[in-house]
């Protein structure tokens, strides 16, 4: 019963979308204030509905009711229960009613923290979200149903969560990436509301930004926990492999975070309002494009779960349409919400011009990389492969260039800044970042220029933000009241930069200065790697508690004194299929021990030699620490108080002239 | 001749762009060139089509009994065949999990002159009823390695 009833949930859902979908913009169009305000209701009953629907499938396996299909597809009766919970959304079916789930959630948010905003504008943003939400539940219930059964003969046990999802990582890395993913249908609701409305000002683009501040901060978050897992548990210690999949989730990100510097242009100077609309409805349709790549079978990696052509052909309809009516409103309506206003080429609008650009230009790489082998296979040009050394041929300079413009241009003033001015700015963030770059790679076994020119930017990035809010607080009366003084939206931005500023020198350092080693091992065999000494002890048997492994003991010891016992695993699980390799990490804030167990090197002889990987990553963890950083930053940026002072600050109206005629 | 400034300021940026996004395209024509693998699978290997000590990639399936290893390290070597022809590959890295005799498996390495193809990295298939795409097109007889693989 329960699983049907998730499925009436999921129609009632889709029907109330419906209504959602032309009720609240209808009435914005025909002055109905009853109309109008059904959007918020029916934002509440949506997700209502899609939270039962969630519910049930997480009763069918917490139950493991194998008469679903979904569920015996990917659990079984040994899995732990918080692995039973997690496997909802382990395949397909399931992490298509996750991504609903946040996208009605969402819904529901901007239902609930947008009544300041004026009733025609809400009912707009709501229909739009509720147009997005018909396509999901059409996806779901016509090529995606969860709650399909298995009946007349339903399997007594089911066939396992994968494996390599059964991992605490793998709890929190798809919600994170969802919410970030469809985060952004709500900036792109409202830049379609914008459009509609034929309205753009700087109240406007306070209410977007801190929508926008939220999914890019999960979209971060989801990011690195992903790349995190990757690192520990396919076990072999890289931590981004520029995988199509990979790649999907990034250029949201990379617009998405255009998108927020332009959001701040058009909030305080009240220009770059087409392109900020435009990057608006870039980021969504990247998210929708991620969803096509990963769920559609083109790509094939870990992500995607099944190849059914009907799926593939949906996402692409329901993205073509996306992209084709926004664009197509976009061209007809643009003109009405841009603005004229000069600046000059010394000013901050510059710089954060370039950063557009640049972050633009990087996306659009990405994206050929990762687009250009399906076109050549679609068109016979051959099978094709673009790897790694292809996105960091452009990708390494362009961010080089993009962290140098964030440094010179975090001391430029809007509208227009004196070079004397700047240049003095730079001065000391330049000279500091400059020597540490010279010292640093002192501390290490090797002089390396490339460590020198990443620590360049990573400290210089750094140095800006610390110099930039020394420079704010020295005219107040104390560093105490200086500090103060500014808002909640500053300290975000600097963290985030920051935040940046560590990823860069985990990234740097890491690569240039990690040590891996893989090696046959037998029992009593010592080795040494970057000054870490390896003993290793061979290995036993254990249990766990639906998988048995080898376990292999390695004593790690540097210069003579014993640091710690790593135990790396092979992992045989009980439902079959091949092992995993499950990694021993010992982490530092300077460095990690990576050990990960390779194979017997006679298949019959467990207790002989095996292979063995160590590594040494030096400051890896900097990577996604910078990440968190840079998320905690977006978070802190949200709650600055003038975005909820958006009622008093409507009669600030922004102070650009309202024309209708030229577009930046 | 005086422009407007804001005309002025949009022509400058127009220029810049255009400057901008032409460098773009053309350095990733470049960069593309020269960092595209391409695919083979092992007939094209035995009829001499695969450029020597360039980077590429092969797949095949991993012929039953073909893995061979060293006493003393980690150096490997297996066959893999399309069910025509066959290639042999070397290695001196741990092989993945999912890496086995008789399934799929894609490579990516340098072909040496003495016909070995020198391995990079070698993927394997990563669930059990899945062939890589290239892998299945190219076989000769089969679509998957369960029924291909034996020669």
């Amino acid at each position: 019963m329960i699983p049907e009833l998730g499925h009436v949930a999921l129609i009632a859902g889709l029907l109330l979308s419906f209504a959602l979908a032309t009720l609240p913009i209808a009435g914005s169009y025909t002055a109905r204030p009853l109309w109008m305000a059904a959007g918020r209701p029916l934002a509440f009953g949506v997700f209502a509905f899609v939270l039962i629907a969630f519910a049930c499938l997480t009763i069918a396996f917490v139950q493991s009711d194998f008469t679903v299909d979904y569920v015996a597809q990917n659990s079984n009766r040994i899995l732990p229960v918080y692995y039973k919970i997690t496997a909802v959304w382990g395949g397909h079916e399931g992490s298509i009613l996750l991504w609903l789930l946040m996208q009605a959630g969402w819904a529901a948010a901007v239902a609930m923290f947008g009544r300041q905003l004026p009733p025609e504008l809400s009912a707009r943003v709501l229909s739009v979200l509720g147009m997005v939400l018909i396509g999901f539940f059409l996806f779901i219930l016509l090529t995606s149903n969860p709650f399909d059964r298995t009946l007349p003969f339903p399997p007594v046990e089911g066939s396992d969560l994968n494996p390599l999802l059964q991992d605490p990582g793998m709890i929190f890395h798809p919600p994170l990436l969802y919410m970030g993913y469809v985060g952004f249908s709500v900036v792109f609701a409202f830049a379609i509301a914008a459009l509609l409305g034929g309205h753009l000002d700087a109240v406007w683009a306070r209410w977007a930004r801190p929508w926008t501040g939220v999914a890019w901060a999960f979209l971060t978050l989801g990011i690195a926990l992903g790349s995190w897992w990757a690192y520990y548990e396919l076990g072999w210690g890289g931590w981004w492999f520029w995988d199509p999949v990979e790649n999907a989730s990034l250029m949201p990100w990379l617009v998405g975070t255009a998108l927020m510097h332009s959001l701040a242009v058009t909030e305080k100077r009240g220009l770059f309002k087409s392109w900020t609309i435009l990057l608006a409805i870039f980021t969504f349709s990247l998210s929708l494009l991620g969803t096509f790549l990963v769920r559609s079978g083109v790509i094939t990696s870990v992500h995607a779960f099944a190849t059914d052509p009907q799926r593939g052909s949906f996402i692409l309809a329901f993205l073509a349409v996306v992209i084709g009516s926004s664009l197509l409103l976009f061209a007809l309506r643009a003109p009405t919400v841009s603005a004229r206003s000069v600046f000059s080429f010394r000013s901050l609008e510059t710089f954060l011009l370039g950063n557009n650009i640049l972050l633009i230009l990087i996306m659009a790489m990405v994206l050929t990389g990762t687009l250009y082998p399906l076109l050549a296979d679609a068109l016979n040009w051959g099978k094709i492969s673009v790897g790694a050394p292809f996105f960091n041929l452009f990708f390494v300079p362009l961010m080089v260039v993009l962290c140098l413009l964030l440094g010179m241009g975090i001391h430029a003033n809007w509208k227009s800044s004196r070079w004397d001015k700047l240049l003095g700015a730079w001065r000391l963030p330049f000279l500091t970042a400059l020597a540490v770059a010279l010292l640093w790679p002192l501390a290490f076994d090797h002089y390396h220029w490339g460590a020198v020119l990443g620590i360049f930017i990573g400290i210089w990035v750094m140095a800006a933000s610390v110099t930039d809010i020394a420079v704010k607080t020295r005219n107040a009366k104390s560093f105490i009241v200086g500090l103060k003084r500014q808002r909640a939206s500053y300290y975000g931005m600097h963290l985030a930069h920051i935040g940046l500023a560590v990823t860069v020198l985990g990234v740097v350092l890491s690569t240039v200065y990690s040590v891996e080693k893989d090696l046959r091992m037998g029992a009593g065999d010592s080795y040494q790697v970057a000054g870490y000494d390896f003993k290793f002890d061979g290995v036993r048997l254990v249990q766990g508690p639906n998988y048995h492994a080898f376990e292999g003991i390695l004593q790690l010891s540097r210069d003579g004194e014993l640091l710690g016992e790593l135990l790396p695993q092979k992992r045989n699980y009980f439902s079959g299929g091949n092992p995993m390799t499950e990694a021993a990490i010992d982490t530092g804030l300077l460095r990690d021990i990576h050990v990960a167990l390779g194979e017997p090197m006679e298949r019959t002889n467990p207790s002989g030699d095996w292979a063995v990987r160590l590594q040494y990553k030096a400051y890896v963890v900097w990577i996604w620490l910078g990440a968190l950083l840079m998320a905690i930053g977006g978070g802190i940026a949200v709650a600055d108080k003038r975005y909820r002072k958006a009622t008093a600050a409507r009669s600030v109206e922004s102070a650009q002239v309202p024309g209708t005629l030229a577009a930046v | 001749m005086t422009m407007h400034p804001v005309r002025r300021q949009r022509l400058i940026l127009v220029l810049v762009l255009v400057t901008l996004s032409s460098a773009a395209v053309g350095f990733v024509t470049f960069a593309m060139r020269e960092n595209m693998d391409y695919f083979y699978a092992p007939s094209a290997f035995a009829a001499g089509e695969v450029p020597v000590e360039k980077r590429i990639r092969a797949g095949g399936c991993v012929v039953p009994g073909s893995l061979q290893r060293a006493d003393k390290n980690l150096e490997v070597q297996f066959v893999i065949t399309d069910g025509e022809a066959e290639l042999t590959v070397a290695f001196d890295k741990i092989l993945p999990d999912l890496f086995a005799e008789g399934e799929a498996a894609v490579i990516t390495g340098r072909l040496m002159p003495n016909g070995i193809l020198r391995a990079d990295q070698v993927l394997a298939k990563h669930d059990e009823t899945y062939t890589p795409p290239e892998v299945a097109e190219s076989m000769v007889s089969h679509k998957s390695c369960a029924g291909g693989a034996k020669i």
